[in-house]
């Protein structure tokens, strides 16, 4: 398996994104101003604000959508700057959208291996798809996230809400993501459904994965996240480790009633 | 620990009564009723007949299967045969005047290749650089190449009246004579009339020609990650192009295959029927489309196999054959096919239905 650069240590002390003064501008709107941030191995964040206040701007940036127009981001220590989103993914920063991610036609590890299938080579001539190999490696690695799906075979159409989550976590571990983006992961699920993804953010993060977790749910961010950003009109109108906060604290940052 | 497991989920059992497995039951039943009704739908020269003369069709219902497991359609392909079968009849009847014939052929192949490709080449690059829709761009292309075959035949068939031309189209492997042993290739020499009708002809070049290029269809399907790349983009084209897959290669190449396979029926065409006729291909379009279908392809992409589009193919083959040995108007054919891929889509429906989907 690609577990070497994964299992590396990371250096607790060294944040392993940073953004220092970040800017971007959409035809004279400020969508994202002077925004510093920064993201540790192991911790969860969670990322809140009202619609336009710039959340997915700022995450766009991050995984390469976006070039900043004024700032710095900085990757495990190193200054960054991506022309497109496959560069961030190359140096493990993935983001994982709420439906966008899987091919439900394909099974879990046809959509694990997706655009990176796994070849064997057939009389020396021909390449075909190797599907004992993904098979086995994906079970492997939906095994180490204790997550257990019936039927790898199936497509993925066939699974819930919950297990296509996992599925396309798993395959963003499988290839070595740092620093996963999660955008309203929980929001097309049902309850018990949520709180299986929510379990699986929290194993992510005794595996020292840092999440960014972008949600409209308050009662989620609460179950999971260390600390909480809040945005507002561009802007980071506070930070707050989640012990020392409440949903009233967190709900006047979004809608500015700390004066400003 | 954390289990994602969900009470009703369905495992592919029962639903995979079915699915893909109906068209079969459904063929085998069509062989069933044929053979107690139709005097002499049942035997092996029959059905080698059945099989050698669904390759046209069958060879565009490939092609079109990657289209239609990718999202998109290839309405093309129908003239691209016959602008294939002119194009190579035309070369033959040039090239035979100073070029043994063998070279004259070969030579008429490679044009024909290469003139047919071009329609595949462009109607990928459009739908995959421009972005639009398929049926759009190759209904455009079903235009162009119509009228480009009709100029090229002058408005009527191009026949080419060259000894030995019809004897890749139309030979056997094997021919065994009564009390002469065997020969290859061709019919030995100097055969009574009578000898001549008892004749055991076995394997058409056509048919081996045919089901080399479908085990090849198969095989890149359903084992390639070409194929995989097929599924993926037709089950989501966003989720594909964000996992990396280059999906402007892989649409490109998908219409250059469909074309490739339609130009290899027109050229398989011209050289069993001595001639190349500009709308050779343009009836075998829908009945391809048909074929896709009942083979359990979805026209909004995603599902379908190649296995399927054989079945698919061989149904209407099947349907086609069986009613005239019956005796029965060749009209009806189309009205069968007609209900065919009715029901076709119906069960489908029903099937996603308990599937879940």
């Amino acid at each position: 398996m690609n577990g070497q650069a994964r299992n590396a240590p990371l250096r607790e002390a060294q944040p392993l994104l940073e953004m220092r003064g970040v800017t971007k501008r959409f035809s004279g709107l400020i969508a994202v101003k002077q925004v510093d941030l920064s993201i540790s191995a192991g911790e969860v964040v969670g990322l809140l604000g009202d619609n336009g206040a710039g959340k997915s701007t700022l995450i766009k940036l991050i995984s390469g959508v976006y070039r900043p127009d004024a700032g710095q981001i900085l990757f495990n220590g190193a200054p960054v700057s991506f022309s497109s989103p496959l560069e961030a993914r190359d140096l493990g920063i993935e983001t994982i959208y709420q439906d966008l991610a899987l091919c439900e036609n394909l099974n879990a590890y046809q959509n694990i291996f997706l655009g990176r299938e796994r070849g064997r080579r057939r009389l020396g001539l021909f390449t075909e798809v190797d599907d004992a190999f993904m098979s086995a490696e994906a079970w492997k690695a939906l095994e180490q996230l204790d997550i257990h799906i019936p039927n790898l075979r199936a497509p993925v159409r066939m699974l819930s809400g919950g297990q296509r989550q996992a599925v396309a976590i798993t395959r963003a571990l499988y290839w070595n993501a740092r620093l996963l983006i999660m955008d309203e992961p929980t929001a097309a699920l049902g309850v018990p459904e949520q709180q299986k993804v929510l379990e699986l953010i929290h194993t992510l993060r005794l595996r020292h994965i840092p999440v960014i977790l972008i949600s409209h749910n308050l009662q989620d961010v609460f179950a999971v996240a260390d600390r909480v950003i809040v945005m507002r009109r561009g802007d980071i109108a506070g930070e707050r480790i989640i012990s020392e906060t409440s949903s009233n604290d967190l709900v006047g940052l979004m809608v500015g009633a700390h004066g400003c | 620990m954390l289990k994602l497991e969900v009470p009703n989920w369905q495992t592919g059992r029962s639903s995979a009564l079915l699915t893909g497995q109906w068209a079969w039951i459904f063929l085998l039943i069509l062989c069933i009723i044929f053979s107690f009704i139709g005097p002499g739908f049942f035997g092996f020269f029959n059905i080698q007949n059945i099989v050698t003369n669904m390759a046209f069709v069958l060879l565009l219902a490939m092609g079109q299967t990657f289209a239609i497991i990718a999202g998109g359609i290839d309405l093309s392909t129908g003239y691209v045969m016959g602008l294939a079968s002119v194009v190579s009849a035309r070369v033959v009847l040039w090239a035979s005047g100073f070029l043994p014939l063998p070279l004259a052929m070969l030579l008429a192949v490679l044009v024909g290749l290469l003139v047919g490709i071009l329609p595949g080449l462009v109607n990928g690059v459009i739908i995959a650089r421009l972005a639009m829709p398929p049926f759009i761009v190759t209904l455009g292309m079903y235009g162009i190449a119509r009228g480009t075959s009709f100029l090229f035949a002058n408005g009527q068939p191009v026949s080419v009246p060259i000894d030995g031309i019809g004897a890749l189209g139309n030979n056997y492997l094997l021919y065994f004579p009564p009390g002469r042993g065997v020969s290859f290739f061709q019919p030995p020499t100097g055969l009574t009339h009578d000898q001549m009708r008892d004749m055991v002809q076995l394997l058409p070049f056509q048919l081996i020609i045919t089901v080399v290029v479908v085990l090849i269809c198969i095989w890149l399907l359903a084992r390639t990650r070409f194929g995989t790349h097929v599924y993926a983009i037709g089950g989501s084209r966003e989720a594909a192009r964000r996992s990396g897959i280059p999906v402007t290669r892989r649409t490109i190449q998908i219409y250059v295959l469909s074309a490739s396979l339609a130009t290899l029926a027109g050229l398989l065409y011209m050289f069993h029927y001595t001639s190349g006729t500009a709308d050779a291909g343009d009836p075998l379009l829908i009945d391809s489309i048909a074929a896709v279908t009942i083979g359990g392809a979805s026209l909004f992409g995603g599902e379908g196999s190649m296995i399927g589009t054989l079945v698919g193919a061989l149904i209407i083959a099947v349907l086609q054959n069986g009613l005239v040995i019956v005796g029965i108007d060749p009209f009806w054919q189309f009205i069968a096919v007609g209900i065919v891929i009715i029901l076709a889509v119906l069960i489908d429906r029903a099937k996603a239905r308990i599937s879940g989907v």
